[in-house]
């Protein structure tokens, strides 16, 4: 789940186009949207495409992303389970 | 009916325009058929939360517009009104290529959302959250004149006290690539790109934004009055001489008023005989003045060429890099502008001293 | 305020002209279909208004040359604007200060997406560069019509043709031109499909404009054109007058690049700004044409800001007609000026047709049948990206 949460980190900072962010400033529990990074229903759209290319899980409703992507915690135990690639 | 004054302006383009004195760092690039830009630092002026989504024309608009504002000293202006001719193509290229290579699928949203026309506009509004009137003109070489006209209109008809306009236009490599192959700039055999008296065909491009903070009120910070604008996609070149003639004479003016002429030479021999048409007979004998040499040509760099002809009613000097003649007027009261591309989308804009 | 309208003229997937649009509308008829004309990998996942013809049957009716390069966007918007100034009786376009107002956001991309990468190995696809920008697109139409004077283009999204509609105006209320051809025209391209799925708010079936289970929007292509003349125009030239242009008004939402306001900010102040400059008050308007477009996000804001102006007991009849054509993009706006029109002429409300179940949010109940009744005032909105709001209130004439 470890190495997980480091690659969720990474694709995050770069899909997002999170220049002057590392993934050191990134902590497992910390919220992504509103407040922590401060993500926004763009952003959500973009993690549901990457859910779909990296990990083979296809979100129908955007809505269903607001609880997969409260934290990183919450994203790779979601990926771990239901991933097909 | 009120008078519609330049107050500020703020300029990113191949020239170093962001600061320092006016034309004080104007170089020229002869051996360039494409001129890159001469980036300010962004973060100076953009929020990085912000800006990670943005693109060169956003980023470049929202400093020139920051700029603007700024020497005018107007904080919230009652319209912001934009001109691209392009539009973002940077983002609009992004989608379009991500669309084709991967058949589709996997495709993310906000490249798309960016590639709006209206995009620069609509990120200037939501920075100072302005939701006063804003519109964005998409009209090739008139998309900036539509928006200074229709400024113009606000400020007459007391619609407005302040509007802030601006033309921007962003170039990529494979639509440069396509310009190319299309014949808009000049082959990269010639080698060298001079602009006066070109015996060749094409142009040479670059990118920018220009931004104006027109105000009914004159300031210290003023640079000229806009007195008046006209824009007309067709024109004969046996015609042009009339048409200028009738503009001027809608003004009350005489040919003999004006005191300069701003001219969008681009070096396309196809196309500069417009400019002959004025240049070689009435206007011969009056300050000729380009500005593509230093700006390149797009679809809204005619937005640079007010920024100059603003200075120089300002200063009331030609600074000797922009002379297209040898011709000297002891005084600048009135200068007018002509600019047009590919033969059509003319306009005529006159300014001023305030 | 009142602009005189004189000539209409339209193309959407309803009908190939001003009665055809209508006919659909009074008989309910929805042209919704699965896409045929675009080849792509979502035709079983979305559903468009599409017109009913390929682009080889538009070149045939423009009569173009072989070698053209006209896309799409720029035919069916050549082909509403020729029917708007025949419907004005314009014979002689340039006699007048005469201009041209378009709209588009689309442009030319509907041709040049398909031969994105094909140019530099077939030459004879080169002259479709220069047919991308909306610029081309507006000097095509204006060739058409013949017309040698103003012309411009708005680009604002979906209240684009809205802000062609009120510069015309403002131009002739100033002198500044005696009459104008005021709209705009998107066709559909893979370009927007692809844009509009990857925001999630395209339906799968038939958009459900103000239902609590509306899904999203059905994307369409159309054009549509009306020539606004000054008074004295009207005179000199014995016009027949189909209705007014009394107020408008545009204002910035300043909140989200796509999203609205939960408040529906921008639509109010919109609307606000149409009603001062129609001298009007709420109570005066007959008919709501709505933006109502059926994203979740959309009817929310605009169900709201309505509120916000009339009172929420006082609402008028209101619908949305994107349930006949799709959302249209940049033409949007000027088709449901010209229903606004034929709703003042004809009296009639039209239905906001798939509506089943009301909204938990407020008491807003579309209306669903058509209805006969005396049409003075009608108001119609249009929300674009970017904030971009804009209403126009249109009066009988």
């Amino acid at each position: 789940m470890e190495a997980l949460k480091q690659e969720l980190k990474e694709k995050i900072i770069a899909v997002l186009n999170l220049e002057d962010i590392s993934v050191a400033d990134i902590n497992d529990s910390d919220p992504l949207f509103g407040e922590g990074l401060g993500l926004d229903s763009i952003d959500a759209l973009e993690l549901i495409v990457l859910l779909d290319k990296d990990y083979g899980i296809k979100l129908v409703d955007p809505k269903e992303g607001k609880n997969i992507f409260q934290s990183i915690n919450t994203m790779s135990a979601y990926i771990t389970a239901n991933r097909t690639k | 009916m009120k008078k519609t004054y330049i107050n500020g302006i703020g300029c990113v383009s191949a020239q170093k325009t962001f600061e320092g004195n006016f034309a004080e760092g104007f170089e020229l690039h002869e051996n360039l058929n494409f001129f890159p830009l001469e980036k300010p630092d962004y973060k100076e002026f953009l929020n990085p939360v912000a800006a990670r989504r943005m693109a060169k024309g956003v980023k470049t608009g929202i400093v020139a517009s920051t700029i603007a504002m700024k020497e005018a000293n107007l904080e919230m202006p009652d319209a912001i009104i934009t001109g691209t001719g392009m539009g973002c193509i940077e983002d609009s290229d992004k989608f379009l290529k991500a669309i084709i290579d991967n058949n589709e699928q996997f495709l993310t949203p906000t490249s798309f959302i960016q590639s709006t026309h209206n995009t620069v506009g609509a990120q200037i509004a939501l920075g100072l959250q302005c939701k006063a009137y804003n519109f964005t003109y998409v009209n090739a070489a008139v998309s900036f004149e539509s928006a200074l006209l229709d400024a113009k209109l606000h400020i007459d008809e007391g619609e407005a006290n302040s509007v802030l306009i601006g033309g921007i236009d962003e170039m990529t490599d494979y639509t440069l690539s396509l310009f190319k192959l299309a014949g808009f700039i000049k082959k990269d055999e010639e080698g060298s790109f001079p602009i006066l008296n070109s015996k060749t065909n094409g142009t040479v491009f670059s990118e920018g934004a220009t931004f104006f903070a027109l105000e009914n009120e004159k300031k210290a910070s003023t640079y000229a009055e806009v007195t008046a604008i006209e824009i007309i996609n067709e024109i004969a070149v046996s015609e042009i001489f009339g048409k200028v003639e009738a503009f001027l004479k809608a003004n009350n003016l005489e040919i003999t008023d004006i005191d300069a002429i701003v001219l969008g030479i681009n070096g396309d021999i196809a196309y500069d005989i417009y400019y002959d048409a004025l240049t070689k007979n009435t206007f011969a004998n009056i300050p000729q003045i380009y500005y593509k040499h230093l700006s390149g040509e797009y679809n809204t760099a005619s937005a640079f060429g007010l920024y100059i002809g603003a200075n120089i009613v300002k200063s009331q000097a030609i600074p000797e890099i922009l002379k297209a003649n040898a011709a000297t007027r002891s005084e600048f009261k009135n200068i007018l502008l002509y600019n047009q591309y590919h033969g059509i989308d003319h306009s005529f804009t006159l300014i001023s001293k305030a | 305020m009142k602009i005189a309208i004189t000539g209409m003229g339209i193309i959407s997937a309803i009908g190939n002209s001003v009665d055809e649009n209508f006919d659909s509308l009074i008989n309910s008829r929805k042209a919704i279909t699965t896409i045929g004309n675009i080849p792509t990998v979502h035709i079983d996942v979305m559903k468009v208004g599409e017109i009913k013809k390929t682009n080889d049957e538009l070149a045939a009716e423009l009569k173009l040359d072989s070698d053209n390069n006209f896309s799409r966007t720029a035919m069916i918007g050549a082909i509403a604007a020729k029917q708007a100034v025949e419907n004005a009786g314009i014979t002689s376009i340039n006699e007048y200060k005469t201009g041209l107002i378009s709209a588009t956001s689309v442009s030319g991309m509907d041709t040049t997406e398909k031969h994105y990468y094909d140019y530099f190995d077939h030459p004879g696809l080169i002259k479709y560069i220069s047919a991308h920008d909306a610029g081309d697109v507006a000097q095509k139409i204006a060739e058409e019509i013949g017309l040698k004077g103003f012309v411009t283009t708005i680009s604002t999204a979906c209240s684009s043709a809205a802000n062609s509609i009120m510069l015309g105006a403002r131009l002739i209320n100033s002198g500044k031109l005696d009459r104008v051809i005021v709209g705009g025209t998107d066709a559909l391209a893979k370009f927007t499909i692809n844009g509009f799925k990857t925001l999630m708010i395209l339906s799968d079936t038939y958009n459900t404009p103000f239902d609590n289970n509306r899904k999203g929007l059905n994307l369409g292509e159309a054009a549509a054109f009306l020539v606004l003349e000054s008074d004295e125009m009207v005179k000199k030239e014995n016009k027949k007058v189909l209705a007014y242009v009394s107020g408008f008004g545009n204002a910035n939402d300043a909140f989200h690049q796509t999203a609205s306001s939960e408040n529906g900010e921008g639509a109010f102040l919109a609307m606000e700004k149409a009603f001062k400059i129609a001298n009007l008050e709420p109570s005066d308007i007959d008919y709501i044409n709505m933006h109502g477009t059926a994203t979740p996000n959309n009817d929310l804001s605009e169900g709201r800001a309505v509120i916000r102006i009339f009172g929420e007991e006082n609402v008028p009849d209101f619908s949305s007609t994107k349930p006949f054509t799709g959302h249209t993009l940049a033409a949007a706006a000027a088709i449901e000026a010209v229903y606004s029109v034929l709703a003042l002429q004809n009296n009639v409300v039209y239905p906001n047709l798939n509506f089943e179940t009301p909204m938990e949010e407020f008491d807003l109940l579309p209306q669903t049948e058509l209805k006969h009744k005396n049409i003075e005032h009608v108001l119609s909105n249009s929300f674009g990206f970017g904030g971009n709001c804009s209403t126009v209130i249109f009066s009988k004439a």
